[in-house]
């Protein structure tokens, strides 16, 4: 089941200016697998040599940040928006 | 009521009020815990003073010292306040896209600005701020990032006021920024029952002013990292600007005149109580609007806020 997936400003460069994406999987670490499959550029950026997410690489599902779900594992449904949002400084601070 | 000796001792024993019309579930109540009644107006006074305290204790600080921050604007008007009070000067490094008022107020307390490029947003900010700091080692840079009195005004703090006016609270809500809020609060309400669920809250900063060169620049805060926030926390969302926005309104039905990052908690809040059917949440309200009218988040035509909101850092 094909699902959206919306990238940052700093992977679009990786992804042919495509600012959404579209990829295939059950399961989060499948779709992220997915978009590394049809862009290797993004590889090193997604994830890190052991095969976790990368540290500053933050993936929600439906808004949802999936590290609290069930990291990679964590299932995806027809229809589910994925976003990839780097973890930066923020806040009202 | 006796007198207060300074202004500076004003800051906390904020009020907590039942915002539950809000609610989107009958059994589920909403409190909000209206920082922006704090006298620089908002949550960062706690932290500001904190960290500022800490080094008066520690001695590094005296009559003129210079203390340095990056902020994208409460924590620099926080300090601002405070140091203009103790006598010291302050550089805030402020990105260049922040509403007009928040630039006004800083100026308000004497503070001298250093501008930073608006597209790299708070990160780009926090750059400036630590090359400033290389450059001047005398200068005291609290960075609030990174300063455990930040996470310990709100243990000290925001959590034990929360526990004495609310003891049956089942969730906490909160922005994340510098993550001392929701470190420090989240800490205190588990040590008191572990039940308690801790709710952080993002605004989509990272599709919008990310700064990013790369995301090998990217930045999870050392207060974050260094209280287990991955542990601490149990639920982390987005918000969207939209979303934001309209809860921002919704606040004033029930009186409330808050900052956009509180419409983000808000809203986060409401998402979640619809999903139980009872519970008692406590969300931060982290500022009062004040600093936001000029963007027009209650007045102007949504479409078009949330348009704006793309390029001004709104919370």
């Amino acid at each position: 089941m094909p699902v959206s997936v919306r990238l940052p400003t700093v992977l679009r460069t990786h992804a042919g200016g495509l600012s959404e994406v579209s990829a295939e999987g059950a399961t989060i670490g499948e779709v992220v697998d997915d978009v590394v499959r049809q862009f290797p550029g993004t590889a090193n950026h997604l994830k890190a040599p052991d095969g976790a997410l990368h540290r500053f690489v933050n993936v929600y599902l439906d808004d949802e940040d999936v590290r609290y779900l069930g990291g990679l594992d964590t299932p995806v449904s027809d229809g589910a928006e994925v976003s990839i949002v780097p973890a930066v400084a923020g806040g009202t601070g | 009521m006796a007198p207060y000796d300074s202004v500076l001792d004003l800051i906390g024993n904020t009020p907590l009020v039942d915002v539950s019309a809000l609610s989107p579930s009958p059994g589920v109540r909403i409190l909000a815990k209206l920082e922006g009644q704090n006298p620089g107006g908002s949550v960062k006074d706690r932290a500001a003073k904190a960290m500022i305290e800490e080094a008066e204790k520690e001695g590094l600080l005296h009559p003129g010292s210079v203390v340095l921050e990056s902020s994208s604007g409460n924590t620099g008007i926080a300090l601002a306040m405070i140091c203009r009070v103790r006598g010291y000067r302050l550089v805030v490094v402020l990105p260049e896209n922040v509403s007009v008022e928040r630039r006004q107020l800083l100026e308000v307390w004497g503070a001298e600005i250093v501008p930073s490029p608006g597209e790299e947003g708070s990160n780009g900010a926090l750059r400036g701020a630590r090359a400033l700091a290389a450059e001047h080692p005398d200068w005291y840079f609290p960075y609030q990032y990174g300063n455990p009195a930040n996470p310990k005004a709100h243990y000290e703090g925001t959590g034990p006021e929360i526990w004495r006016d609310c003891p049956e609270v089942t969730h906490f809500v909160a922005g994340l920024g510098t993550a001392g809020t929701l470190m420090g609060v989240g800490r205190f309400l588990k040590e008191r029952n572990p039940a308690v669920q801790l709710w952080a809250v993002e605004p989509p900063a990272g599709e919008m002013v990310d700064g990013l060169r790369n995301l090998d620049d990217g930045f999870v805060p050392p207060v974050f990292v260094d209280n287990g926030g991955a542990e601490l926390l149990d639920r982390k969302m987005i918000v969207r600007a939209r979303e934001s926005i309209e809860w921002t309104r919704r606040l004033t039905e029930v009186g409330i005149f808050a900052g956009i990052s509180s419409g983000s908690a808000m809203a986060a809040a409401a998402r979640g109580a619809a999903q139980l059917d009872e519970g008692v949440m406590v969300t931060l309200v982290a500022d009062g609007g004040w600093k936001y009218l000029s963007t027009g988040a209650w007045t102007a035509d949504l479409d078009e806020v949330t348009e704006r909101a793309t390029r001004l850092i709104y919370f």
